[in-house]
Parts: C-alpha cells; structure tokens; sequence
C-alpha cells in the first residue's frame, strides 16, 4: 500500500504531459557522433581543399544548431497549428523544386539540386521541403478522408498526390533516390491508414517486378547504355568497372572489409584519405566501418532500430489520427533514408545517393530532419500520461 | 483517438512497419558481417594494395663464374650523389664540398644546387668510398644512394659469349640474357602508404621487403682456355690482317663449350663506346646499326659455307650407308662431270688413283661429289637431317642462326655435288663443330653450352643443367673410322699443320670462297680434335677474310696447333708415349 501511494504521489509531482526523453537523446547521440565522423572522415579532404580541418565539421555545426533550435520551437508549437498549412506546404513544395533552374539555383557535384537563400548564404535543397510538405500534407488527407481511405477510389486518389512532387523531384532535380524517399513515405503512410494488406502487397509484388525487368534488360544489354544500366551492371559486378562506375561501391567495400569486426580506430580510415568520394556525406557509414568496425556499425543500426522504436510508441499513442500519421510519416522518412543509406553503402542495391539521417554532412537535410523530430516531440507531449 | 477500438488496425500496421523496417536493417546487419568478417581479408588486401606506393630496390645480380671459380662477370657497389633542394640548408658548403670530391667544376654544382626540383643528380657510378666520405660529411640535401653495377674483370674477355646488362641491370646480350632469371634476383620494395593523389602519410610510416640477390651461374668456360685463345685469334688477325677470327674450343663428349673467341672483341665495362675514328656524324641508327655489328657473335649468329670440313660430314653418311668404305678406290682426272656440269678438282692436275682414305687426305672433290651422287639426293638429305643439321643446336646463347639449305625437292645432281664438298649451302660455325663432334664422339649428338650450374650466396649448387643428346646418329664403326682417317688428314694430309709433337690429332682444313665468287674474300678454317682416338677437344678455328695466303691447312690449322700445343697438357692430356709408357 506504501509503496502504491508513493507511485501515485510520485505521478502527481510529473508533468501530466509525456515528454519522450529517450527520443530526443537517442537523436541527440546520433547527431553528436556523426560530428565526431563527419571530422574523422573529412579533416583531411577539408585540409587539402580549404586548408582547414573542420571547414565541414564547422558548417554542419552552424546547421545541426540551427536544426536543434528549430525542433525545440515545433515540438512547443501544438501540432494541429501545422494543419492548416498542409495545402500551401504541397503547393509551396510543387513551387520551389522549379526554382533551381533559376538563377537561384546551386550546382554542386555536377546537379543542380539547391537553391541559394540569398540573405542567410545557405543552401537548401528543396527536395527535403518537399518531403517535410509530403508528410504533413498526406497526414492532412488522412484525416479529411476519414473511411474514404478504405475504398479503392480513396486508395488510388492517395497514391497519385505524392506523384506530381516526386516526378518534379526526379525530372527537374534529376534527383531519383529523393523521389523514391518521397513516394516511399508515402505508401507506407497510405499503408498505416488503410486497413488493408493485399493491394500493398501486389504493389510490392509489381515493384519488385518492374525493379527485376530493368536488372533483366541492363544485363542482357537490350536496356540501352545509359547511366542507370550502368549502375545496375556496377552493382552486379563492381569489380568489372572499379575505376568508372563501380569506383565508389569498391571503395566503401574495400573500407568495410579492412576495417573488419573491430575497425581500425578512430580517425585511422586510409579510405577517406581522398580514396573515398562523398566520404563525409553518403559514404560515411563505410568510414564508421572502417574505423569502428562491425561493432561501430552495429552500435549506429541499433540506434536508428532504437530510434524507430520510440516513434512507433509515441504513433501508438498519440492522441489522435493526425498526430499518428506526422510520426508514421516521419518514422517511414528516416527508416527509408537510414536502410538506403546502409543498402547503397553494403552494395546490397544499386548505387544512389541517399544520406545516413542525422550523420552524414549536409546542413539542409540535418535541419528538415531536425524540424520532423520537433513535429514528433510535439506530438508526444501531447499524449496524456493518464491514458497510459 | 487511437485507441478507440475501431483503430485498432493502426497500432497492428505501424508495428507491421516498425518490423518490416527492422527486419530490413538486420538483414543489413547479415550483410555488413558477411563483408566485414567473411570478406574482410580480400577487400583488406585489395585496399593495401590501393594505399601502398612502392619504390624498389635493385637485387645484387648473380655472378657469372667460370668453369674453375673465376669471377667473369661481378658486381661492383656505385654511387649515385645527388641533391634535394628543399633540405639543403648551406648551399655554399654543399657546393664546396662536392666540387672537391666529385672533382666537378663549381658552374656545374651550383646549377643544380641551386635548381628547384624535387631531386637533382650530380654524379652517377661513383666509387663506394668516395660514395662513403661524402656521406660523412652529412650535409644536409645531399644523398648518397647506394647501386650496383656490373662490372667485368677481364673487360674484353668473351664479350660476345658474356654479354653485357642495361641501365636497370638487365642483360642485353650473351649469356646475361639467356639466364636472366637466374641471375637477376628479385627486387625489394619499400612500400610507402599515401593517399589517393600519391602524397605520403607520415604517420603511416613505410614497410621493407628485402631483395634476393640473384644467383651465380657456373660457366663451362676455362678463363684462361680463354684468355690464351683470345691471344691467338688476335695474332692471326694481325699477322693475317683478317677481318675477324673465331676460336671455338669444345668438349666433344659432353658439349661443354671451353672457349669462344671472336676477335675483334670489345669492351664489356664501356659497350656502348664506339670506336674513336667511326664515332663522328653518324645519326643515332647509325650508331645503334654499328654498335650491333660490335656486339655479334659471329660463331652462333653468322652463316657461312663450311667448304671442305663439311667433307666429315658427307664421308660420315657414305660410310654410314656403306656406299663406301676407307678402302675404295677412285681416280680423280681433276675434275667431274655432273650431268651437264663440270666440276673442278683444286688440283687441277687431278689426284690420279687414291682410296678414299688418301682422298680425304687430299680433300679431293670429285670424291666427295662422287660418294654425295652414290647417296642420292634422299639419302644425303636423310643424313643432313639425322645428323641435327637442318635444326639449331640450341646452344644458350641468343639468336642463333638457323641452317640455310635447299629444299629437297629443289635439290638435282649438281647442288647434291656441292654439298657434298661444302659449297652452296649456310651453316653456323657453332654447328659444323658441333656436327663434327657429334661424328667423331662415337655418334652422340650433344648440345653445346655453356651454363653448366647455378649457386647460391654461400657456392651451394642450386640447379644443375642437362642438356639434350641424340645418341646414335652414326654408329661407332663409322665413328671409329672417321677419327682414323681425321688423324690421317692432319699427321700425313692436307692438315699436317695441325700435328701436335706427342699428340694424336684429328682434322680437316677448309678454304671457303665467299659470295659472290671471284671476289677474292676467302674463309680458311681448320676443325682439329685431340686425342684422335677418344677425343677430349675439340677447336674450330676461322679466319676470316685473311690477306696473302689464304689456305685452311696455312692460315687456320697452326692456330689450333698451336691452341693445342699448350691446353691439351693444361687439361691433363697426357702425350701418346707417356700413355704407352703407362700400359
């Protein structure tokens, strides 16, 4: 009886609101060692390129700060006010991936995938909009459909929104891996609201079919010679062309069989010593390879599971549909980017950019990625402990 | 809300995706172990290879020994004195210092001390000493390195067998080619790690691997076989003011080569120096064309017509067949008719009645030609190719020369007629002795060489080579019977002038008229072995081109006499009294 009264008291004194502390550290350690590797796999590039050995751990500093401020505002700011945007995101998003081709737009690595802010000096990479839009906009359609989903006409009418913005994302930005991150938060936002299994799974079934036909075609020669066949043919068989197209996936291989279970030690990479292209960014999960070794790699895919875990509680819990759906579609944004990230990296799929959430260099994904935590902090804290 | 109960399917599809996606990533996992463990040693390996540069450094070549011990080709430690511009700190003692001891002028130095490169050379193949004073001084930009260099004691010794080695100490001619593998060793590394533009990491610092000095190779040459074959051939071609003279000296048993000499010779230590007088206003093929032309080995890369020692051969393959024995007469008018064709005698006044014997003796052609039409075109032909001739010898020496003959179907009466006597056809001096040899050994047709072993640092035998030998060209009647009449040829024949006093010993001179004919360029050569009954040597003796008296029994047979005269009591030949004395 002691002991229950002492609970109960013990409740009281608590905020009567959840808060998800395990989320926001698990978020805060990711970030924090990916610094410590963004330095690790960049000094000596910065080095030779800026003559300064944190040029990018400085930058992803300014954004990853910027990102945390950001997140602390939307996760005080009632999820519901966000509502009313959902629309304009979608159309602002439809607006402002056309923008690189003006002269706003930023070059970089041969694409045109960033726009130059002109007051701050930053460059956002409009996809990311795109797929913060995305997510609150389906979560919108969610609520407003209510049953609808369920029919088949509603199903259709959900797959086709996300479309429009993921063929922009692709035709204008010349940007694959973002409109497949795009349509993937998607279907599995679609998936989470509608009761059914069986059209998720043919459309699996189809997507599996379509991706076997191109690996057909690529290797029977009859796909044409164009650069995604040959990615498939260096995916296959990247020893046969690891001086073009097959560079890149050899060198994460080559890292992540040298570092071995135990890694070379921090900072001990011989890869990133300008072997490894976008060692810093996509490629910094081999780095983590090389120098942690399996158990650094481990350590990183425990976190993003652990990290999937609180969203699933917190989507589990939230006090309503709409809330639901923000954290399912965020939890289904880092899931995609993160398995990705590490299936590019493995060579478990064809090479594509797509970086490591939360870790790999890049001041605009960093901040959207942030902003998306704060929706689902606010989310959280909106979830009442007495329902528990 | 979503835990009305009507929601319920939410809450089962987000842990449907929760799981979906952590099923993913642990299948991610399977994979990274799978790389990291199973295939961490190949892609390990594969990137080591990546990261490292390698320097080498040179192995010590293999010395070339001959039959007795004696160092003909050696290594000598050089050094190579250059400076780094960026780590000298006083350019002016560096200067001074190197002026006075590399003996160069101080423009010279102070160009490039002064030059801005990564790494200027002052001075190549000096001395290991000096190399090492200037080492002491320890200045700072100045390296010493460390080199070998082939070095040839007895400079123009057997040039053309030896042969010589490039800039990189590999061999260009001669033996040196030929045993590469041997001799050359294996070459170290230092492994240095550097990043992917080649800029080496510090830290990282550099691993080692020790080169395998190559290994010495034993030569059947007797250095002072020679030497002293080298002295004769050099003698004649002054007194004779002949073109060139090649001495081949030979084991007839076994085919171990004891000497090849081929005046002129040249330099080994300085190959590429052209002689003073030809050197002016040649282009660079020119030069090349001309250094060539120093560099052959007549013997091995030359053809010419054998003329009248190629009359063993054709006496071989009569008495062989049995269209003739020692003892068949025939008349020779000084000359004979094949078909339409006649062919002179050199004795004009004809040799009269003789047996084959005295007709050997006498190199008389119309026998020959007349044993050669009783073989027949295929007969003839059977022997030529039974004997080895139509094949090299394969003796280990570079770019022997193959046999120019007619085709059998080619062959009529007349060219028969004079194969038969030596004309008309190519051979390399290398195989008319050897083919002699082979004739007079009791049928065996050995291999000539000269690589007998290789050893190892500390003189253990590391590979010992053998070589092909066709037994029974002829058999040993026939055998027999030519060392008879040989010895016959030199003690009362045309080849008296090469008896030896106390030595029995077999020959056959040769005059050869060179194409075009009536050009008055002649070849006297004399093939002579000792003792005539066992034959243990074996020389072939080649003027070419010799001024005034141009005759092989004149010009060519007292060179090997006198050849004779001092190896065959060198190699333990004992004279035939002393031998009768003994039983």
């Amino acid at each position: 009886m002691a002991a229950q009264r002492a609970a109960r008291r013990k409740r009281k004194e608590q905020s009567e609101y959840f808060f998800d502390y395990s989320l926001l550290f698990i978020v805060l350690f990711l970030l924090g060692f990916g610094l410590v590797m963004i330095y690790s796999a960049s000094s000596y590039e910065a080095y030779q390129s800026f003559h300064d050995q944190a040029y990018y751990l400085k930058r992803q500093l300014i954004a990853v700060i910027m990102g945390i401020v950001a997140m602390i505002a939307v996760a005080n700011i009632p999820y519901h006010f966000w509502e009313r945007f959902a629309f304009l995101g979608y159309l602002v998003s439809m607006a402002i991936i056309p923008l690189v081709l003006t002269p706003l737009g930023v070059e970089s690595h041969n694409a045109r995938r960033w726009i130059g802010i002109p007051v701050i000096g930053l460059n956002l990479q409009p996809a990311e909009v795109a797929k913060l839009g995305m997510i609150l906009f389906l979560a919108t359609m969610v609520c407003k459909m209510g049953k609808g989903v369920r029919t088949m006409k509603g199903f259709l009418f959900m797959v086709a929104l996300p479309l429009p913005v993921a063929a922009e994302v692709y035709l204008i930005t010349q940007n694959l891996s973002s409109a497949i991150i795009i349509l993937g938060i998607s279907v599995l936002m679609v998936f989470v609201a509608s009761p059914d299994y069986r059209k998720f799974v043919i459309m699996g079934g189809a997507v599996a079919a379509v991706a076997a036909l191109a690996v057909y075609l690529a290797v029977t020669g009859n796909g044409g010679q164009g650069f995604r066949s040959g990615r498939l043919i260096a995916w296959l068989d990247p020893e046969s062309d690891s001086l073009g197209i097959g560079f890149q996936t050899m060198q994460a291989l080559y890292a992540i069989g040298s570092g071995g279970i135990w890694g070379k030690g921090l900072g001990q990479s011989m890869q990133k010593l300008s072997f490894l292209p976008e060692a810093q960014n996509d490629m910094i999960f081999s780095v983590i390879c090389e120098e942690l070794g399996l158990f650094g790699a481990v350590a990183i895919i425990l976190m993003f599971i652990m990290l999937l875990w609180r969203m699933m509680v917190i989507a589990n819990n939230a006090p309503d549909l709409f809330g639901a759906m923000l954290v399912v579609g965020v939890m289904g944004h880092i899931a995609i980017q993160a398995i990705l990230n590490i299936a590019v990296v493995t060579n478990t799929i064809p090479n594509t950019g797509i970086s490591l959430p939360f870790i790999s260099y890049g001041g605009s994904s960093v901040m959207f990625l942030l902003s998306e935590i704060g929706l689902v902090l606010s989310v959280a804290r909106r979830i009442q402990l007495k329902e528990l | 809300m979503l835990t009305d109960n009507n929601k319920i399917f939410h809450r089962k599809k987000i842990l449907v995706m929760f799981l979906a996606c952590t099923g993913i990533l642990l299948f991610l996992f399977g994979r990274l172990i799978y790389l990291s463990v199973w295939k961490a040693e190949y892609y390990s390996q594969m990137a080591t290879e990546l990261h490292e540069r390698e320097r080498s450094i040179k192995a010590a070549r293999g010395r070339i020994l001959d039959r007795n011990g004696k160092v003909l080709a050696d290594n000598k430690t050089v050094c190579t004195v250059s400076v780094i511009h960026n780590q000298i700190k006083d350019p002016e003692q560096v200067i001074k210092v190197l002026c006075e001891e590399l003996d160069l002028s101080e423009e010279y130095v102070r160009a490039r001390v002064e030059k801005y490169s990564s790494m200027e050379r002052i001075r190549s193949n000096v001395d290991k000493a000096l190399g090492d004073r200037i080492r002491e001084y320890d200045l700072e930009g100045v390296k010493v390195d460390e080199d070998y260099k082939r070095y040839y004691p007895y400079s123009e010794l057997a040039s053309k067998v030896l042969g010589f080695t490039g800039s990189d100490n590999q061999g260009i001619i001669g033996l040196e080619v030929i045993y590469e593998e041997y001799l050359q060793g294996e070459p170290g590394k230092i492994l240095t790690v550097t990043d992917a533009a080649g800029i080496e990491v510090e830290a990282a610092g550099e691993r080692r691997i020790e080169p395998v000095a190559g290994s010495d190779l034993v030569i059947s040459m007797d250095m002072n076989i020679q030497s002293y074959a080298t002295q004769l051939a050099a003698q004649a071609m002054a007194a004779k003011q002949a073109d060139s003279v090649s001495i081949l000296v030979m084991n007839p048993q076994n085919g171990e080569m004891l000497a090849m000499v081929n005046v002129p010779e040249f330099d080994l230590n300085n190959p590429f120096e052209l002689p003073e007088d030809m050197s002016a206003n040649l282009t660079n093929e020119e030069q090349q064309n001309l250094l060539n032309s120093i560099w052959r080995n007549g013997c091995i890369n030359d053809t010419y017509e054998p003329g009248s020692t190629f009359k063993i051969i054709t006496a071989a393959a009569g008495l062989e067949e049995g269209v003739v024995t020692p003892n068949s007469t025939f008349s020779c008018p000084g000359f004979i008719m094949v078909d339409d064709r006649r062919i002179r005698c050199h004795k004009v006044a004809g040799h009269g009645s003789q047996d084959f014997i005295h007709a050997t003796m006498n190199s008389c052609n119309p026998v020959f030609i007349t044993v050669g039409l009783r073989l027949g075109v295929e007969n003839y032909y059977k022997y030529f190719e039974q004997f080895g001739l139509k094949r090299k010898t394969g003796i280990d020496l570079p770019g022997e020369a193959g046999t120019i003959m007619h085709r059998m179907e080619d062959m009529g009466n007349v060219e028969l007629a004079t194969v038969s006597f030596g004309q008309s056809f190519q051979i390399t001096p290398i195989q008319l002795l050897t083919t002699a040899a082979s004739i007079v050994n009791g049928g065996n047709r050995i291999t000539p060489h000269f690589g007998m072993q290789t050893l190892d640092e500390g003189g253990n035998v590391l590979e010992t080579f053998t070589y092909p030998v066709t037994t029974d060209i002829v058999s040993d009647e026939t055998s027999a019977i030519m060392r008879e009449i040989l010895e016959r040829v030199v003690s009362e024949g045309s080849g008296k002038n090469g008896a030896v006093e106390g030595f029995s010993v077999g020959g056959k001179t040769a005059t050869s008229q060179t194409l075009p004919r009536g050009s008055g360029r002649y070849i006297a050569s004399f093939v002579g072995f000792a003792p005539a009954e066992d034959p243990q040597v074996m020389a072939l003796a080649i003027v070419n081109n010799p001024q005034g008296t141009y005759y092989g029994g004149q010009v060519a047979a007292p060179i090997v006499r006198q050849l004779f005269e001092n190896i065959l009591p060198y190699l333990g030949i004992k004279e035939y009294n002393q031998e009768n004395e003994q039983s």
